[in-house]
């Protein structure tokens, strides 16, 4: 058939051709390569002679791009090392100068923007149009933004510094974006960086280490290890590595956090997600098709933050199902060369399964299959086709796990209560998209969503300037904006604390012995109880603690709580959900009135630290004191440590609201048991977050008079919980236990915090420990202020366009 | 549409009317009672819909052979243009010559395409010039279109607009492209859109509606969305966004927001009708983005010219060019190509 008969078939057919996006250029750099490639280490290029290698595939057909080789511990050494040396120049570098090399590096991701975008195609399969409309270009944005904060560093983070050398593993769906999430804040912050890229997508890392080359960067700063898990593994128990920045599935994070726990090492993790799509009855619904399309069928819904649940509102069910129908025989899936393609190839033939697994078992389970037409998917090549499933129950297990493919689950509700619950109805909290032309009804809703991100009347859009992160088991620790730089800095003041030694005594093995209690046998006895739920509770066990003074005279007895107390304190503190709705301004009313209280006691306060630490007079006064003003101080930022408004490069607002983490369980140390204890329930409860607290082992008796203060100063019920007793075993229950959202430890060894950091997996709670160091809690440098704030709240952005 | 559920059966609504016209392979929409419910459910999200567009763009593209039946294909579906108060016979003479014959012999030729006898798809002109043009495309199939009922403003008295539609269809115009009263939208009347759109039609007889919503003017894509719904209640064939005189012309946003709308009616009542995009229309990558929408909204039947229409003045030069381009390699020029 001629060319020219041709133009008259299509004249009738109207049908796309082919538009394919060269890969010459790519294909040089490969053979410039020998299609053979190695780590980055300490500025040079390393190809072992020998050792294990692994394949780069094109996976859209099958073909093979290169053989990488696997990264050892030898390897992983040599990074880190590198690194170490490197890291000391490259932090005490001029803003400016830092500034210039993040900005060069995006400079160069830019003039080389169509190799990126070429390659990342080739090796994972996605479309060319999203590598170069969306990974590469935000990539970029990344490095200019990041520049900027190196930049102005020094005023933006005072009393902050780099971690030092960053372990950062990254995922295989959008390899280079993942990369460049990872390394431009950690470099702003002045950390020189150990990545290894996934092993299914390793080149386009390779591609960048020559950009940096290209960009002078001293060497050492940037060191690519390649290799799988084995190699993931070597970097994440590394000794000489500060801080570990994961982004993977949920199932690798567990084991990371099961690993460093006690390391020290700093982590954060973005995890999976099952992140709900909400269609109201009032919303565009053929705009909300589209979001479901950017939703899930964006990178072949290889998307931790994929909107891979719809739950629409049952009056627009059908209507919407039926367009989506409609709609989703207009997708195009092929060759991700192609630049008319919409959804490309799977990563491997690996995942492929997992997805149809999953899809037959979701219709086992009696989902309905919806998929375009038949010759929706090309035949050769790892290609799923745009798949609905409809009549998804909650209990279905695709309405529950992470699919990571292009499948949405649909559900349905009937009133936004209902949508709150069944959005928030899983395990995970990273995104969420509403759908809405009611802006009263998303602003309502967005609030009241577990999820690090809310977009709406939109879906998947990011910006480098907006925090990226989840809630839950979706991981903690953000990327991008403030709160991500501050994933990369900790307070130079950690560095010269002291360390605990494990010098904790046992209580003395009288403890259950009845009291005779020396002095007080002539006034009433008023043995406290555990603080539960706004009363004294008696402990679950009936037994009680004695306290003894310095000279082991018996002072008094606490309760002996146990887990099932922890858990009545727990499911007080649930109960008291109304305080993290309430206003700002009551909260820090609230705080005044018990700093008003502890005034007015001051004195019985001042002498029972006397008591119970054998403290001078004049320093348990000035105890007294600081407790007092420290309430203030949270008083007064109860209303003031305000979220931010970013403007991301689009006719749109983005609202950082912070937060209450939730449940937070309190550890509290050992020295200064009053403010010790005040320290932590006042920032925590001034951003709106409801406390589970053991108090001082060792020195209970100012936390348990406390109990009137927070009687008579109008705190809810449930906000404070305090369960006294043996701290290691009520600190395990707390921190295993799911209903509880974040936990804070002070004061003990390493071994509490491993102990705490080990028994957060289950549900990946947030971890704040002191790493067996010891701050002052006098100093307020170390002891107030924003640090702790950051810590009880979680940043969601809220993603708002307007326009009319 | 949210609450209740309002289908109107195609029975239901459309009992009163007498005869099913069949028009190239689709029944012509002969209207519906005006449904309010239908228009208090429609929501449009600006912001979605510029996001929905913007992609869309970046995610279509044809090229090579492809691309020059899309061009050929665009040019059949051109409604050629002239609307100035300088309009002569002769220079409708000229526009109707090359409505006739749009493309070079040899390209043509060269293209493979000669069998088509390719034309536009119409000529569009003032009430003035429709028996000038009526004469000079006799023996063609190209439909000779008039814009009528106070165009461009639409606000001369009733029946003298009226009188004007009947004039041009007595005239031999097939098409009659009218303006709406763009007050009726501004200011929520929609039963007064309702009963001039109707009037129009029933004016109109035999010829074809195309009502022009002047959607520059219309201040919101939930004013367009609902204005078109009510054009087509009425009765309108073709919608069409502007007259070409309103600071802002067709655009992408206004096409996915008015063909959306298209694509309701017909689920709603099982008609299909036009959608023509006009005003600013002007090189063949603009074209091709219509296209593109229209095929991906819509799908195929929407890219005929019995139901996708493009009023253009200018842009079939530039389609000329790209079409030159496509068959010898080099970039074309404007002088190389007869005028309209």
């Amino acid at each position: 058939m001629t060319a020219q008969s041709k133009v008259a078939e299509i004249f009738e057919t109207m049908e796309y051709g082919p538009a394919p996006e060269s890969a010459a250029t790519v294909r040089e750099w490969l053979e410039q390569h020998k299609s053979t490639f190695g780590h980055f280490i300490n500025g040079q290029w390393q190809v072992p002679a020998k050792g294990k290698w692994f394949e780069a595939q094109n996976p859209a057909t099958g073909e093979k791009l290169g053989r990488v080789s696997l990264g050892t511990k030898n390897d992983v050494d040599a990074a880190v090392k590198a690194a170490r040396k490197a890291q000391k120049s490259w932090a005490a570098l001029d803003g400016f100068e830092l500034a210039k090399y993040l900005y060069a590096v995006a400079r160069l991701i830019q003039k080389n923007s169509r190799l990126l975008a070429v390659l990342e195609t080739l090796n994972n399969g996605k479309p060319i149009r999203e590598t170069r409309d969306l990974d590469v270009s935000l990539a970029a944005r990344h490095f200019y933004h990041h520049a900027g904060w190196a930049q102005i560093m020094d005023q933006e983070f005072p009393g902050y510094e780099a971690y030092g050398v960053v372990g950062q593993v990254i995922p295989w769906n959008f390899p280079f974006l993942m990369l460049a999430w990872k390394i431009a804040p950690a470099l702003a912050a002045g950390n020189t960086v150990v990545l290894k890229p996934a092993e299914f997508t390793p080149l386009s890392a390779v591609l960048f280490a020559e950009l940096c080359e290209e960009a002078g960067l001293p060497p050492g700063v940037i060191n690519i290890v390649q290799g799988d898990g084995s190699t993931g593994a070597e970097i994440v128990k590394h000794p000489d590595i500060n801080k570990i920045a994961f982004t993977g599935s949920t199932e690798v994070g567990r084991i990371i956090r099961t690993a460093t726990a006690g390391s020290g090492k700093a982590l954060t993790l973005e995890l999976g997600g099952k992140s709900p799509t909400i269609v109201f009855e009032n919303a565009d619904l053929d705009s909300a098709v589209e979001g479901v399309v950017d939703g899930i069928w964006l990178n072949q819904g290889e998307v931790c933050c994929a909107g891979s649940r719809l739950l629409l509102q049952e009056g627009i069910a059908e209507k919407m199902v039926a367009k989506l129908k409609r709609r989703m025989e207009h997708l195009r899936v092929g060759s991700p060369l192609d630049k008319a393609i919409d959804m490309g190839a799977i990563v491997s033939q690996e995942q492929w399964n997992k997805i149809d697994g999953l899809v037959k078992k979701g219709v086992s389970e009696g989902a309905i299959l919806v998929q375009p037409g038949k010759d929706a998917c090309p035949a050769k090549g790892c290609f799923y086709p745009p798949t609905m499933l409809t009549n998804v129950q909650p209990a279905s297990t695709v309405a529950q796990e992470e699919i990571f493919g292009p499948v949405v689950s649909v559900l349905t509700f009937r009133t936004p209560e209902e949508a709150v619950l069944l959005a928030n109805n899983t395990r995970y909290g990273l995104a969420a998209s509403i759908w809405s032309e009611n802006i009263n009804l998303a602003l309502d809703i967005a609030p009241k969503l577990k999820a690090g991100v809310v977009w709406i009347n939109s879906t998947n859009m990011f910006d480098a300037a907006c925090g990226f992160g989840g809630y839950r088991e979706s991981g903690f620790g953000r990327e991008g904006g403030r709160e991500g730089m501050y994933s990369y800095l900790k307070p130079t003041f950690i560095k010269s604390l002291p360390v605990y030694k494990d010098d904790r005594k046992k209580l003395s093995a009288a403890k259950h012995t009845p009291a005779a209690v020396e002095g007080l046998l002539n006034v009433i006895d008023r043995t406290a109880k555990l603080y539960i739920g706004g009363k004294q509770a008696r402990p679950d066990g009936n037994y009680s603690l004695s306290i003894t003074d310095k000279k082991g005279r018996l002072i008094g007895q606490v309760g002996e709580g146990n887990r099932k107390d922890i858990r009545n304190a727990v499911e007080a503190a649930k109960k008291a959900e109304g305080w993290s709705k309430s206003a700002h301004h009551l909260r820090g009313q609230i705080l005044y009135y018990i700093a008003e209280n502890l005034s007015a006691r001051h004195d019985e306060f001042k002498k029972r630290l006397v008591q119970i630490t054998g403290a001078p007079p004049a320093a348990a006064a000035k105890e007294v004191d600081e407790s007092i003003r420290r309430l203030f101080t949270y008083a007064a930022w109860a209303d003031k440590y305000d979220g931010d408004v970013h403007y991301p490069p689009a006719r749109l607002v983005s609202v950082a609201m912070k937060e209450s983490v939730g449940i937070l369980g309190l550890v509290c140390p050992d020295e200064a048991p009053l403010l010790g204890f005040v320290s932590l329930f006042a920032p925590a409860m001034a951003m709106g977050n409801r406390a589970v607290m053991i108090p001082s082992e060792k020195y209970p008796l100012s936390a348990t008079d406390f109990y009137q203060i927070f009687d008579t100063s109008d705190v809810p019920a449930g906000v404070v919980n305090i369960v006294t007793g043996d701290r290691a075993s009520l600190t395990k229950t707390l921190a295993e236990h799911d209903e509880v959202d974040g936990i804070w430890y002070f004061g003990s060894d390493v071994s509490g915090s491993a102990l705490v950091e080990k028994s957060s997996v289950g549900n990946l709670k947030r971890t704040w420990v002191n790493d067996g160091l010891m701050r002052n809690w006098f100093d307020r440098a170390q002891a107030e202020g924003e640090e702790f704030l950051r810590h009880a709240v979680e940043v969601k952005n809220v993603w708002i366009p307007y326009g009319e | 549409m949210a609450k209740t559920n309002p289908h109107m059966t195609a029975t239901h609504s459309l009992s009163h009317l007498p005869v099913k016209v069949i028009i190239q392979g689709h029944e012509r929409n002969p209207g519906t009672a005006l449904n309010l419910d239908w228009l208090e459910g429609i929501n449009v999200n600006f912001s979605a819909v510029e996001r929905r567009t913007a992609t869309l763009l970046g995610r279509r593209t044809v090229k090579k052979e492809w691309q020059a039946a899309w061009l050929l294909k665009a040019v059949a579906c051109m409604d050629l243009t002239t609307l100035s108060g300088d309009d002569t016979p002769g220079r409708v003479k000229r526009l109707c010559a090359k409505a006739r014959h749009p493309l070079r012999d040899d390209m043509a030729a060269a293209l493979g395409i000669e069998h088509l006898r390719l034309t536009t798809g119409a000529v569009c002109v003032y009430h003035e010039m429709v028996e000038t043009a009526v004469k000079e495309l006799e023996g063609t199939n190209i439909p000779v279109a008039a814009v009528a009922a106070g165009f461009p403003h639409g606000l001369s008295p009733l029946p003298q607009r009226l009188a004007e539609i009947k004039a041009s269809v007595e005239a031999g115009a097939k098409e009659i492209d009218i303006v709406i009263t763009r007050g009726h939208v501004l200011t929520g009347n929609w039963q007064a859109l309702y009963d001039e759109v109707k009037a129009f039609r029933e004016a109109c007889g035999e010829a074809h509606l195309k009502s022009i919503l002047a959607t520059g003017e219309l201040a919101t894509l939930r004013n367009v969305a609902k204005a078109s719904m009510v054009a087509m209640m009425a009765g309108s064939d073709f919608i069409k966004t502007s007259t070409g005189k309103e600071s802002v012309n067709a655009n992408l946003n206004v096409t996915m927001v008015m063909i959306r709308m298209i694509r309701e009616f017909e689920e709603q009542t099982g008609y299909k009708v036009g959608y023509k995009p006009a005003g600013g229309i002007a090189t063949a990558k603009d074209v091709m983005n219509y296209q593109f929408i229209m095929k991906e909204e819509l799908g195929d039947a929407w890219l005929q010219p019995d139901l996708f229409r493009i009023g253009a003045s200018s842009l079939l030069a530039d389609i000329e060019r790209q079409l030159e381009h496509y068959l010898t390699g080099r970039y074309s020029a404007n002088n190389r190509h007869p005028v309209g």
